[in-house]
């Protein structure tokens, strides 16, 4: 299994979204939390961006999505909703994890 | 069933990541004091700069006036802590205007062995996945 890819700051204000998407390989997840969901977010040039990347796996931590009054069924294609248990799975079943 | 394993090794590869400039936060500072630590309990010790934290390593910075700390030359004795292998992006620093003369030389000065690796996406990508324990 490959590293899990945690990334906690909006797209708009850091470029961790872009640098954990470069330095990630093929097989390795993905998961947006905190201010990291709203990359999440239809109808946003995110789409386009994450589209090139369809050999890793995208999820958003479904409780942050919430907070921030988003709809975890409304996501962009390919990124899966995950609660914290979900979390703590992905945790588990991915190598180790890289905070960007 | 390997991370298990790996962490049951005495000594475990830690990759400390560095992602903002040096003066602005403390970030640096306090990333480079943890590098010490990880050195001080003899694990396997190495340092990776991208996006800002190319700064860290730019040569010349004089901090008397600002009134903070210089903690550059601690970049240049990690040799003496065991710390063997720095990487940076290449890519970062291109984008940054930067390039390898501009930078502190980080050397191992019993051996004269530069420590300092510039690396492209699919070598960082390599080093990021060997390390046993990110830590940014």
């Amino acid at each position: 299994m490959a590293d899990l890819f945690t990334v906690n700051k909006s797209p708009y204000e850091t470029t961790g979204l872009v640098s954990a998407l470069r330095f990630a390989p093929a097989e390795s997840g993905i998961l947006l939390l905190e201010d990291g969901v709203y990359a999440a977010i239809r109808g946003t040039h995110q789409a386009s961006v994450i589209a090139q990347h369809q050999d890793k796996s995208f999820y958003a931590l479904q409780e942050d999505l919430v907070a921030r009054g988003l709809n975890p069924d409304e996501l962009i294609a390919g990124i899966r909703p995950v609660d914290y248990a979900g979390f703590v799975d992905l945790v588990v079943a991915y190598d180790k994890v890289q905070a960007w | 069933m390997n991370r298990l394993s790996s962490y049951s090794m005495t000594s475990r590869h830690l990759l400390y990541l560095f992602r903002r400039a040096p003066h602005g936060t403390l970030y640096g500072w306090e990333m480079l004091q943890s590098v010490l630590v990880g050195a001080a309990f003899e694990q396997q010790v190495s340092l990776a700069f991208v996006e800002d934290g190319v700064y860290q390593l730019v040569r010349g910075s004089d901090t008397r006036a600002t009134g903070t700390k210089n903690f550059m030359p601690v970049y240049q004795v990690l040799a003496d802590y065991g710390v063997d292998q720095l990487y940076i992006d290449q890519a970062a620093l291109a984008t940054r205007g930067l390039s390898r003369h501009h930078l502190w030389p980080v050397t191992d000065e019993e051996t004269g062995r530069d420590l300092l690796t510039c690396c492209n996406t699919q070598q960082l990508q390599a080093v990021l996945t060997a390390a046993d324990v990110v830590f940014s």
